[in-house]
């Protein structure tokens, strides 16, 4: 448990998507202008990579890895080089399975994920949580945990961005640092901050 | 019939006043992860330009057949699979480069720049124009990449290509590294600073303040 309980921690914190690994900038940047639309997004990543990264590791176990297709008399069958089209095709489709339950049976939750639902489907994080699932050799509830973690890191740091610049849409800022430029410093520094949880360690 | 485009434009414009990571806010995402030296940032831009260009070339050449309601995903299955080959190339012949870049030549697919370029032009425009625009906005890319790499390998490790260029400490030298600069925060400090300088020598890419700022107010002596 505790074992499943650090890779959470370490995948929210020491590996933070935005912050430590550069995963998911375009979206981080474009819309942590305003917490609201930061929060939705946070939520929206954490669900999708929650759902998306199991869902991917049975694709990859059930079919693409080396010797997946033993049962079938072809052991030698390497087919992980088809991965990313199988998790782009299976990312796509979650995304848009998820939307339509989500508008079906809880319309209220949908309101608030708004339209980032259909954005993640490009983007980077997203295949990137599945493509680490993949390179680390998780097992199932391993990339539970993975999936959730990521997702929940990333929400933290998209909030906590928007919370920042909304402070700073009055400030004084030269005109160069407007928007974009600002936006990459207050990332650096918040990433300054994260680097200190590389030091993190669970104590036994 | 359409006017003739302007090649030399479409090639020049996305190196400083159309540039796809300072002004278009795309392909960021795998831009800053591989900056750490020069030959990691070297080996990323021409991959991302050569999927680029090909996958502009290509949706551009069946742009009148791609029913629009599954445009996005043949978009990125084209993508993907000119992913696929690179990222076999790379492992084949740059192995060591190819292991320390990980995961993020396969982000290519998702590269906000690629599908951004895609959907904004090449579905739009013949092959040729479309394959110029990718060049071009891969140029713009390759010079925002090679010169953040080329100061993090130059500052964080004194060399340049593995070249040492300033002599370490610890080898004998002068020079002591600028640990920060490995470090992914300084990836962001670096380009903020650049988006700046940029801003500041062509005033016209600035964004409008969301609100007016509030006036000034002189501290009571």
């Amino acid at each position: 448990m505790t074992a499943l309980w650090s890779l959470f921690l370490s995948a929210a914190f020491v590996d933070n998507m935005p912050l430590t690994l550069f995963l998911g900038l375009c979206t981080f940047l474009a819309l942590s202008r305003r917490p609201e639309s930061a929060f939705g997004l946070g939520i929206a990543m954490t669900g999708v990579l929650g759902v998306t990264v199991p869902l991917n590791w049975l694709i990859y176990q059930g079919l693409l890895a080396p010797g997946a297709w033993a049962w079938a008399g072809q052991p030698e069958l390497d087919l992980s080089y088809l991965s990313l089209i199988a998790f782009i095709g299976v990312i796509a489709a979650t995304v848009q399975l998820l939307e339509m339950l989500l508008d079906r049976f809880f319309p209220a939750i949908h309101a608030a994920f708004g339209v980032f639902l259909p954005l993640l489907t490009v983007q980077c994080a997203i295949l990137a949580g599945s493509l680490f699932m993949v390179d680390r050799g998780y097992d199932f509830p391993q990339s539970v945990v993975f999936g959730l973690g990521s997702g929940f890191g990333f929400a933290v740091a998209v909030v906590m961005l928007g919370a920042i610049r909304t402070r700073l849409a009055y400030a004084h800022l030269p005109a160069g640092l407007r928007g974009l430029g600002i936006a990459f410093v207050l990332t650096g520094i918040m990433s300054l901050g994260f680097a200190s949880f590389a030091q993190m360690a669970m104590s036994q | 019939m359409a006017a003739r485009v302007d090649f030399w434009a479409t090639l020049t414009d996305p190196l400083i006043r159309q540039n796809p990571v300072t002004l278009q806010i795309l392909g960021i995402c795998s831009a800053l992860a591989v900056t750490t030296s020069l030959a990691t940032a070297l080996t990323m831009s021409v991959s991302l330009t050569v999927v680029l260009t090909l996958s502009a070339v290509l949706i551009s050449l069946i742009r009148r057949h791609i029913p629009d309601s599954i445009r996005l995903i043949v978009q990125i299955i084209i993508v993907a699979s000119l992913v696929i080959v690179i990222d076999q190339i790379l492992q084949a012949y740059l192995a060591e480069i190819s292991r320390s870049l990980s995961i993020y030549v396969s982000l290519i697919t998702t590269n906000c720049l690629v599908l951004g370029r895609t959907e904004a032009y090449a579905r739009h425009h013949a092959p040729l124009p479309a394959a110029v625009d990718a060049i071009g906005n891969g140029l713009g890319y390759s010079l925002i990449l090679l010169l953040i790499g080329g100061v993090r390998e130059l500052f964080g490790r004194g060399a340049l290509f593995g070249w040492p260029v300033m002599p370490l400490a610890e080898a004998g030298g002068w020079f002591t590294p600028l640990g920060l600069m490995l470090l992914a925060p300084s990836a962001f400090f670096l380009l903020g600073g650049l988006v700046w300088a940029i801003r500041s020598l062509w005033p016209d890419q600035t964004e409008a303040p969301e609100h007016p700022p509030l006036p000034r107010t002189e501290p009571a002596e």
